[in-house]
């Protein structure tokens, strides 16, 4: 069972969750800021649509095309 | 560093799986890409939530255990770097692959078409909402409406009530009398009958489009129009997909000929580039069966076995056939052009709003002024909204294809040197 963080508060989720379910699971399901100022959430959940980009352990990368594993600090843009 | 494939396989879905099994037991030394981590593609998506059938499980275990076979997950085709060989990126390094024969198996993704309040959080495309739920996202207890067009519809919804979610309406766009030909047709393909109606649903209602995602930071309802109704619901999620599209980007990048917005194949899948094969979605939505059978004809034909590839023929004709059918008859309603309101964002990645592109002439002219299309995506959500809404033809993608890291765009440079 995978323990991360997502924006600093600890998660646990079952094997196989994608980051982006985790979004869900651990917070209010979005994870950026658009140029204009509108929460967005993961849209296409197969790597096109580029809305579900965060930084993970500090490098940006798609949520929904991501596992969660031990020890990976997941941080929405605000 | 570099690597070096007799066959290399762009995308591990059905198509992927079987060229890369067919290859391999040929002789070919394979190299299997895709950008997901694992493979199975969009329609054997794996995950927390996800049970995938045993012939998909099948397949794949023989491709993990074939020692000719070697397969990169979470990497993706960054540029070309040089005549034979592809640039790739995975989360830890970028390498150059150079290959013999390649063969893209990139899938299909789905049109999302903009309309007033799609931006907001709870709004996602119909397959999304399935690959969201296969990978975790819980959804139980939720309303949830689904809208759009095609069978995908019902494959999504019937997840999310497998996964213990209300699915409270499905919205076909395409008229009752289309679905219906198209249903009576399932007999002519035994499986595919037992897949359809096994997922049919109280809450389906043919005629009937999206006009607006309710809410304000966060989707609270959606209206619906059927006719000159007006419906409202309440929900939580809404699911909305048009169907899906072909991602020909790689294969255009690469020069490889379209036709009917695919990449176009002879009977042997190979493009008109030599030693560039094309199988599964990319050539044209026609299910995973088509998928597979077309994948195992690239990769023998890759592998330089043609007797094996013909005598697989006959079953690709009868998969084509289908998939006629259906592209027949969940044809978009031209209304769909006219969903956006001229403030609806119709580039979610730079925040442009639908009058700002309509006002152009054409897609280079509309990106040079407005932005549209330049940001993460790439184009690959709005450049296909605007083909569907202004009929503005595809442009073929600039390297490179996706965000990538400095340190792997650096290495062009030495592949570039290698090739003098």
């Amino acid at each position: 069972m995978p323990d991360l963080h997502l924006d600093g508060r600890p998660l646990c989720v079952a094997p196989g969750t994608t980051v982006a379910a985790a979004l869900a699971l651990g917070g209010d399901g979005s994870s950026r800021t658009s140029i204009s100022g509108q929460r967005r959430a993961p849209l296409c959940g197969m790597g096109i649509c580029q809305e579900c980009r965060v930084s993970i352990d500090g490098v940006r990368r798609l949520a929904c095309q991501t596992l969660c594993q031990d020890g990976m600090q997941v941080e929405t843009q605000a | 560093m570099s690597e070096h494939a007799d066959v290399l396989i762009i995308g591990a879905g059905p198509a992927g799986l079987s060229a890369a099994l067919a290859a391999a037991n040929d002789g070919a030394q394979v190299v299997l890409l895709d950008d997901n981590p694992l493979p199975g593609g969009q329609i054997w998506r794996d995950g927390a939530q996800a049970n995938i059938p045993s012939q998909a499980r099948h397949l794949r275990d023989s491709v993990e255990a074939h020692t000719h076979i070697q397969r990169h997950a979470a990497t993706r085709v960054v540029a070309k770097a040089g005549s034979q060989a592809l640039l790739v990126e995975n989360p830890e390094r970028g390498w150059v692959i150079t290959y013999r024969s390649l063969i893209l198996c990139t899938g299909a993704r789905e049109l999302l078409l903009p309309f007033p309040g799609w931006t907001l959080p709870g709004v996602t495309g119909a397959g999304g909402l399935q690959a969201l739920i296969k990978g975790g996202m819980p959804v139980v207890d939720e309303r949830i409406v689904i809208a759009g067009s095609g069978p995908l519809l019902l494959a999504s919804a019937d997840t999310a009530k497998h996964h213990g979610a209300q699915v409270v309406r499905i919205a076909e766009q395409a008229p009752l009398g289309a679905v219906a030909t198209f249903a009576m047709q399932l007999p002519r393909w035994p499986h595919k009958l037992l897949q359809s109606f096994s997922l049919f649903d109280a809450g389906y209602r043919t005629g009937t489009r999206i006009v607006a995602a309710l809410g304000q930071d966060h989707l609270e309802g959606v209206r619906l129009q059927r006719g000159n109704k007006v419906e409202e619901l309440a929900c939580e999620r809404l699911a909305c997909g048009f169907g899906l599209i072909p991602n020909v980007q790689l294969g255009q990048a690469l020069g490889c000929a379209l036709g009917n917005n695919a990449i176009q194949v002879d009977a042997w899948q190979a493009t008109d580039v030599a030693g560039v094969y094309a199988a599964g979605e990319c050539t044209g939505f026609g299910g995973s069966e088509l998928a597979l059978v077309e994948g195992r004809i690239a990769g023998h034909v890759a592998a330089g076995n043609r007797e094996a590839a013909q005598r697989l023929w006959g079953e690709r004709q009868r998969w084509q056939r289908f998939a006629g059918s259906l592209n027949q008859h969940f044809a978009l309603d031209p209304t769909l052009k006219h969903l956006a309101a001229p403030d609806t964002l119709l580039c979610r990645c730079e925040d442009v709003p639908y009058a700002a592109v309509a006002a152009h002439a054409n897609w280079r002219e509309a990106k040079l002024s407005t932005r549209c299309g330049m940001g993460a995506c790439q184009g690959k959500v709005c450049g296909a909204a605007a083909h569907y809404l202004f009929d503005w033809p595809p442009v073929a993608p600039r390297p490179p294809f996706t965000p990538t890291r400095i340190e792997t765009l650096i290495q062009l440079e030495s592949a570039a040197q290698s090739e003098h």
